[in-house]
């Protein structure tokens, strides 16, 4: 069977991909909800409770299973995006080398964005 | 194959449908998120270092500039947010048909603009 694979892509084909992007969104949404309602019900906070809250072990796996989710999915999202509207159709036979650096681009940041985010939710 | 087969789907050129709106919002939505991360993490990380940074961050996004682009982000969450919810209905067999996506995408601009409403109303209030 035939797949087209891209270097650049997450998961190596669009079925794990597909999966993956679902599976990450209900990690961040379960996250957002959270973290809204408890900053919401909760709104004299100082920095112990909010301390507490983020060194308590349950938390600390969320937070990490959330930037890890993070990463994944703007990996995924991006490189549809990129894939979609800069190419050569579009934009000419420059399209090609530019997709390629601004696909290089955002890895690099997502990297950057994910191990900033470990340090500070792991860390404490 | 052949390459210069002719391309039909100019959307520069076609009228799209609300539901065509809903998913290039998400897209921009995802794009202006991915900006926002840097926020996002700026603030965790200023919050959790100290009690002298978490104080000084609390005072630092209560400037109009900062609750500006706190708004923008959390409007960018909660659209893209309530679009991905859309897909996941869908992804059930919920609203596939042509009708029931207008409605799904009319249902998730309605759920997205209140929410964004509350969300300023959080920041500012």
């Amino acid at each position: 069977m035939g797949m087209i694979t891209n270097v650049t892509s997450f998961g190596r084909s669009g079925l794990s991909d597909w999966i993956l992007q679902r599976a990450t969104a209900v990690v961040m949404t379960v996250y957002t909800v959270f973290i809204t309602v408890y900053l919401l019900t909760n709104p004299d906070m100082d920095y112990g409770q909010w301390l507490a809250l983020n060194s308590h072990i349950s938390m600390k796996v969320l937070n990490v299973l959330t930037v890890v989710s993070i990463a994944i999915h703007a990996w995924i999202g991006l490189w549809a995006v990129l894939t979609d509207y800069v190419t050569v159709r579009l934009l000419g036979p420059k399209a090609t080398p530019l997709r390629i650096f601004f696909q290089l681009g955002m890895i690099t940041i997502n990297l950057v964005y994910l191990i900033w985010a470990l340090d500070i939710v792991w860390g404490i | 194959m052949n390459k210069k087969r002719p391309v039909n789907l100019d959307i520069g050129t076609i009228q799209l449908p609300i539901t065509s709106y809903v998913s290039i919002l998400h897209r921009v939505s995802g794009v202006v998120l991915f900006a926002a991360i840097a926020v996002f993490l700026w603030v965790l990380d200023a919050s959790l270092s100290s009690e002298e940074s978490f104080n000084a961050i609390k005072e630092c996004i209560g400037s109009t500039f900062f609750q500006l682009i706190i708004w923008a982000s959390l409007a960018a969450l909660a659209y893209h947010l309530v679009a991905g919810v859309r897909h996941l209905v869908m992804d059930f067999g919920v609203g596939e048909t042509l009708e029931g996506g207008r409605l799904g995408a009319m249902i998730a601009l309605i759920a997205a603009a209140v929410l964004i409403v509350l969300a300023g109303v959080w920041v500012w209030a």
